[in-house]
């Protein structure tokens, strides 16, 4: 059975590992991905604690993450669309501009 | 103990493979292969709600608009020629930045094994069954609930404005 700390040092690594997908890559798409990695991550810290506290508040938690990540990618992708429409690129140096 | 090392290691090598990919879609696919090891860590974790909700809504849902948007878009490769020749993880720039990111979260993690007290095992006992999740849900978090509702309301309005084709 492991223990809560080895739950949350998982959620620490995933967490580092969406930070440097953000920092580090030039794809607007891979972010975003990204993002949803460091959200995952602290879902994952919000059930460990519910479970270590013997409380059903951390998987409600959970629930409210997860409909704000998929309003999130709703609207972020509707961003990229539109962005890619205008610059024909994902990258995002090219969008430098603040109105056109 | 088995398992969670299982669904551990598949869940960080999936993860470091969305970061690692140049093609979004293989992103996507591997990001899928993530949130199905985290299921899995729920389930070890007595969540069973948590656990479903993940596979339904992110890897059914939220997953299949990414890879409807990659598709749409139709533009799988980054930017210019001289990324071509180097891998995006090993770019000057982000090489260093990496390298002095994952210094700080090794001393970091390092520090919280060696001098963080020890956790206790998890007690016995499944604690948080749906039934208590539903009640907890609509009883305490009720007024959560109708705002995230209106939230999914203006995120849908907004996406479709956003992504309408202006008329000139």
């Amino acid at each position: 059975m492991p223990t809560l700390n080895q739950y949350l040092v998982l959620s620490a690594v995933l967490f580092s590992i969406g930070t440097a997908g953000v920092f580090v890559r030039r794809n607007v798409i891979t972010i975003l991905l990204s993002v949803e990695i460091m959200l995952n991550a602290v879902n994952l810290t919000f059930v460990a604690f519910g479970r270590a506290l013997g409380s059903a508040d951390g998987q409600i938690i959970v629930f409210f993450v997860m409909t704000v990540a998929a309003a999130e990618a709703a609207v972020g992708l509707a961003i990229v669309i539109s962005l890619f429409r205008h610059k024909e690129s994902l990258n995002p140096d090219m969008f430098t501009a603040l109105r056109w | 103990m088995i398992a969670f090392y299982f669904f551990a290691a598949i869940a960080i090598g999936a993860s470091l493979m969305v970061i690692a990919q140049r093609n979004p879609i293989y992103s996507v696919l591997f990001l899928i292969a993530s949130f199905g090891a985290l299921s899995g860590l729920y389930v070890l974790l007595d969540a069973p709600f948590a656990a479903v909700t993940q596979i339904i809504v992110y890897a059914g849902a939220i997953m299949v608009l990414f890879l409807f948007v990659v598709m749409l878009l139709n533009a799988p490769h980054e930017d210019t020629e001289h990324d071509l020749r180097l891998h995006p993880l090993i770019r000057g720039g982000p090489l260093g930045f990496g390298v002095v990111l994952a210094l700080v979260l090794v001393l970091e993690l390092g520090a919280a094994l060696v001098g963080g007290r020890e956790s206790g095992r998890f007690a016995g006992g499944a604690t948080s069954s749906v039934r208590a999740i539903g009640r907890s849900l609509f009883t305490d978090y009720a007024f959560a609930f109708e705002a995230t509702s209106v939230l999914i309301l203006v995120a849908m309005v907004g996406a479709v404005v956003l992504a309408r084709r202006e008329h000139r």
